[in-house]
């Protein structure tokens, strides 16, 4: 699993971050991670709300910091 | 929008949960005036005229009552802004021409959840949508300028006729600034990486499917993380309230920055330029030097120089503007600012 977290660095983007490092070792599945921190490249995925959440090159979450619980829920679907 | 049925029980706590915290709400913003009344003056037995007596208590009601209007105002603007999206503003904007476009983007720019943290993403999104410079430009101004934090605040402590100012005034310079940058042509200011920017997969909507209960727990999140980040501005802000309130002579500020004096408007916004502060942290600041005798013109200007002209937003705006277009953008927005000032000054006085 190839997880990206988009955002320039804000208090938010840190939140997401651990949540869905949280979220991933409770699944117990091997990831990487990789910030993503180059406006033009978040705004290619279409993204115009940090933080961003990007599995698999997917866009799963955009603009908010959803629960440690709703991350793994969307991560299993990914 | 879909809103989940959710099962009795659950519904039963959630806004049973919130009517109760709504009910501790207004019970502690009703006793909180009683309340340090007899503290400091009964307990402590501080006389009310005394300067120390008045700036305590001063302090402690304001920040009390401060607290509680942020709370409350937070966690409403929040759960109700989780129902809009900038993926929908850009929706609404798309094929709009100048003119109606800069009105719409400027009242998008108020209602539109939006963090100056994401102004680059949203500038490439909207430009790359074919979405005019001038009028991405409106909405960019608007949403820190028009803030509801300081609609709510302005509310509470200065009444409706304040407050309708404030929002007049921050959307028609979003709307005339947005429209002048337009007019100057400003795309050949904008980096050519911005046009070039191709946009892959799926849009994902920011608030398209939540429950409820994730509406709730974003307003609480967001309540927790503001408060963090502002509770230095608004100690500092309601100490200098309490220290002006209680040892500044009323008559010093109205000698030296009355509505008559020309330079009062410059000077506020060129000490506000450079300060950066969300609507929040400096609210408290312009209501002590209210009570100090300052005009309610220069301090509407002083505000939003505070929150609508950052140098870290700038920085940020630097990836994709070239800097005349940071130039002209900051020009243009600060005479909007000092031009408000003065007209309310005029029109107050």
């Amino acid at each position: 699993m190839k997880i990206k977290i988009l955002g320039p660095g804000c208090a938010n983007c840190a939140r997401l971050e651990q949540r869905t490092q949280e979220a991933i070792s409770e699944l117990g599945v091997e990831a990487d991670f990789e910030k993503v921190t180059d406006p033009a490249e978040i705004a290619s995925y279409g993204i115009m709300r940090t933080p961003g959440l990007v599995v698999d090159d997917r866009v799963l979450v955009s603009g908010r910091v959803p629960s440690t619980r709703e991350i793994g829920e969307l991560l299993q679907k990914a | 929008m879909s809103v989940q049925v959710a099962p009795a029980h659950p519904g039963l706590r959630r806004w049973g949960g919130l009517g109760l915290a709504a009910l501790a709400w207004f019970v502690l913003y009703r006793v909180n005036l009683p309340f340090w009344d007899w503290l400091i003056y009964d307990v402590f037995g501080l006389d009310p005229d005394s300067a120390l007596g008045s700036s305590l208590h001063f302090f402690g009601y304001d920040l009390v009552k401060i607290g509680l209007l942020l709370v409350g105002i937070i966690f409403v603007v929040t759960v109700l802004r989780s129902f809009m999206s900038i993926e929908r503003t850009r929706a609404l904007l798309g094929g709009r021409r100048e003119g109606v476009g800069n009105v719409m983007a400027a009242g998008l720019g108020v209602i539109t959840p939006f963090c100056s943290c994401s102004a680059v993403p949203a500038f490439i999104g909207f430009v790359s949508a074919g979405i005019p410079i001038g009028v991405t430009m409106s909405f960019l101004i608007a949403s820190p300028l028009v803030n509801e934090i300081a609609i709510g605040l302005l509310l509470g402590m200065f009444g409706i006729g304040p407050t309708l100012l404030y929002v007049a005034a921050g959307l028609s310079i979003a709307i005339i600034a947005g429209w002048v940058l337009g007019r100057l042509h400003a795309e050949r200011w904008v980096e050519p990486f911005v046009f070039e920017t191709r946009l892959r997969g799926e849009i994902v909507d920011s608030t398209a499917g939540l429950t409820w209960d994730d509406r709730i727990a974003m307003g609480r999140e967001e309540v927790a993380t503001i408060l963090r980040k502002i509770w230095p501005y608004l100690l500092v802000g309601i100490g200098l309230g309490a220290v002006i309130h209680g040892w500044v002579p009323t008559d010093f500020f109205t000698t030296y920055a009355n509505a008559d004096n020309p330079l009062g408007v410059v000077v506020a916004v060129g000490i506000g330029v450079p300060l950066y502060s969300n609507a929040a942290g400096v609210m408290p600041l312009v209501q002590s030097l209210y009570g100090a005798g300052l005009p309610m013109g220069t301090l509407l200007a002083f505000m939003m120089s505070v929150v609508a002209l950052s140098l870290p937003e700038m920085i940020l705006l630097r990836r994709v503007l070239k800097p005349q277009l940071i130039a002209a953008f900051i020009a243009v927005v600060a005479t909007g600012i000092v031009a408000v000032g003065y007209t309310f000054n005029l029109v107050l006085a």
